[in-house]
């Protein structure tokens, strides 16, 4: 598994992936939020994309390689989101899709009808996807809901938290992690949605040309229509935070024992 | 009324699920309604006698044989039938893998908003709801509108309560609403986890390694303590991307969420990503060459150190306390 894609003598069917990002801001290690409660203060932070959606832009690459076809970076966002697309092509995706919003963010019921639409408008200027990958959940939002709900609307299968994938006679095998311990296996007719997770593999780190090649790629700008949506965000807020008081041990190795006692203290030797 | 969806995996009970009751029962007191529950596959039923203890007055279960594996779009539209037929205010699911799939399954079917993961709940017209983002790094006040309402519980924020309710349970058995369509996706296989070695999730000591420790070889100084500590061994964001661990091992938002008694995270930064996996841990110790590293704001113990040098030493050390 893992898309290596398979070595036999028969030809591979092509295969179309559609993949689905989301900018995000890279987060280090503190959060700071703007005034207004709004949004994360981005002011000093870079932007990616979630690590599941960088391992669903990896998988795209290794499929096409690996069985013909072509590959499409698609995303929801500001214009600034380009970023993200061109990080996309720079390993390998061929083509990208903006659907440039005035950078509110979009909920998850208006998000996935927009990208239905633009599934639609590709398929009637004859582009149609055999496989549409998303992040199971975007890292900032976490709605779990936006791969299901373009599924619906496309009467798509649709299986997520995949780790493992593998192509073959018009099918996919995927592989998730139980809900018991251990593999859930499904086997799903293309075409399909899944939802990907990290571990899926190991993404690449875009080549120099890579990223000069994206750079002169055109970029299919689309401006949607954002539908009602149902869940409004009203303000961001920290949680509790854990910790505070710290107590250093000692520095080097001569702190190991008063790491034994805190070890005897908890029970734990 | 309030309609909870119990999880369970082949008949065993999803213990997050009784969380996610213990919201619905305040949620359904605070109108003034009944807490329901639904079960689906005929595995399930027996379950159905532990719900009244958290306040369930009746279990609604789907008990068709082509339920028996776990069948996402057909879990959901029996649920959304359910919820056609009875009109709940509100649905709610606990804040797991297959939870929060089959809730956004009943969204997307009944064109409904959904909030995921959520720790608070106050009903009115509109939902005022918290929940988790960023893996709940962060927290989100949110309005969540629909004429029923959907939503997840996030997985360890409400504490599970009992609240009996007398005698057993009004079981009420439900036809099958699901088509073929619905059957499409399902568990065709399984392959069982492999026994032996500590889990992660079930370890009492977790050590961890990030950038600090340089190589995969340098892993090797983490599994020589635990060893002696019957600990698990996993590691940050950095080490999986840099192919130096398995992504199995990793320890965060994208990974694996861990609740040890101790968690020794060695040249670990501490970046949010990061702390999300491992903030159920009732104590943190921290090895960092960097006393201003993030992670020190965090921990209740640290040694300032190289790793490399110290581990050696506090493995010997432990050799030395399990001998005396």
């Amino acid at each position: 598994m893992g898309g290596e894609g398979g070595s036999g003598g028969w030809r591979e069917v092509p295969i179309n992936v559609l993949v689905c990002v989301k900018r995000v801001p890279a987060a280090g290690g503190k959060i700071n939020l703007t005034a207004d409660e709004q949004e994360i203060d981005t002011r000093h932070l870079a932007f990616t994309v979630s690590p599941h959606e960088e391992c669903a832009a990896e998988e795209a690459v290794r499929l096409v390689a690996a069985h013909g076809g072509s590959s499409t970076v698609l995303t929801l966002g500001p214009e600034a989101a380009i970023e993200q697309l061109r990080d996309a092509m720079a390993l390998g995706i061929e083509r990208a899709v903006l659907l440039e919003t005035d950078g509110r963010e979009w909920d998850p019921m208006a998000t996935a009808a927009a990208i239905v639409a633009a599934v639609r408008a590709q398929a009637a200027a004859g582009i149609t996807f055999d496989l549409l990958l998303f992040g199971n959940e975007a890292a900032d939002s976490g709605d779990y809901q936006v791969g299901i709900r373009v599924a619906h609307a496309l009467d798509l299968p649709c299986v997520t938290g995949v780790k493992a994938l593998e192509l073959g006679d018009g099918r996919v095998v995927a592989r998730r992690e139980g809900a018991g311990g251990g593999w859930e296996i499904f086997d799903v007719p293309l075409p399909a949605v899944l939802t990907v997770k990290e571990g899926l593999n190991l993404p690449r780190y875009p080549s120099l040309p890579g990223r000069l090649r994206a750079k002169k790629k055109a970029i299919d700008r689309i401006q949607p229509e954002r539908a009602g949506g149902g869940l409004e965000k009203l303000r961001l807020k920290r949680p509790k935070e854990r910790g505070g008081q710290v107590q250093v041990l000692g520095r080097g190795p001569e702190a190991a024992p008063r790491v034994v006692d805190v070890l005897r203290e908890l029970g734990l030797v | 009324m309030i309609l909870g969806v119990v999880e369970h995996d082949r008949g065993r009970l999803e213990e997050r699920s009784l969380e996610m009751l213990t919201l619905g029962r305040r949620l359904a007191h605070e109108l003034g309604r009944p807490l329901h529950a639904v079960l689906v596959g005929e595995e399930a039923r027996p379950l159905a006698a532990r719900l009244p203890a958290f306040g369930v007055s009746a279990v609604h279960v789907a008990g068709d044989a082509r339920l028996r594996e776990y069948a996402p779009g057909a879990w959901a539209r029996t649920v959304a039938a359910l919820v056609e037929a009875e009109r709940p205010a509100a649905v709610l699911a606990a804040g797991t893998d297959r939870g929060n799939e089959v809730m956004a399954h009943v969204a997307a079917m009944r064109s409904l908003p959904m909030a995921a993961n959520c720790t608070e709940v106050q009903p009115g017209d509109a939902y005022l709801v918290t929940r988790l983002r960023w893996g709940g790094s962060l927290l989100e006040e949110a309005r969540l509108s629909g004429a029923v309402k959907l939503l997840t519980v996030a997985p360890h924020a409400v504490p599970a309560e009992e609240a009996p309710v007398p005698g057993p349970p009004v079981v009420h058995e439900l036809a099958p609403a699901f088509t073929e369509a619905d059957l499409r996706v399902r568990v065709t296989g399984r392959i069982e986890a492999a026994r032996g070695g500590i889990s992660l999730t079930d370890a009492r000591v977790v050590i961890s390694g990030g950038r600090g420790v340089g190589s995969p070889e340098g892993f090797k100084a983490l599994e020589e303590l635990a060893r002696l500590l019957n600990a698990a061994v996993g590691c940050s964001r950095v080490a999986t991307s840099l192919g130096w661990r398995p992504h199995a091992d990793q320890v965060g938002q994208t990974g694996t969420r861990i609740a040890p008694e101790l968690y020794i995270a060695c040249g670990v930064s501490g970046a949010i990503q990061h702390m999300v996996g491992c903030k159920g841990a009732k104590r943190i110790l921290a090895i960092n060459t960097d006393p201003e590293a993030p992670i020190l704001a965090k921990a209740d113990y640290a040694v300032i150190g190289d790793l490399h040098a110290v581990l050696p030493a506090l493995a010997d050390a432990v050799r030395k306390a399990k001998g005396g």
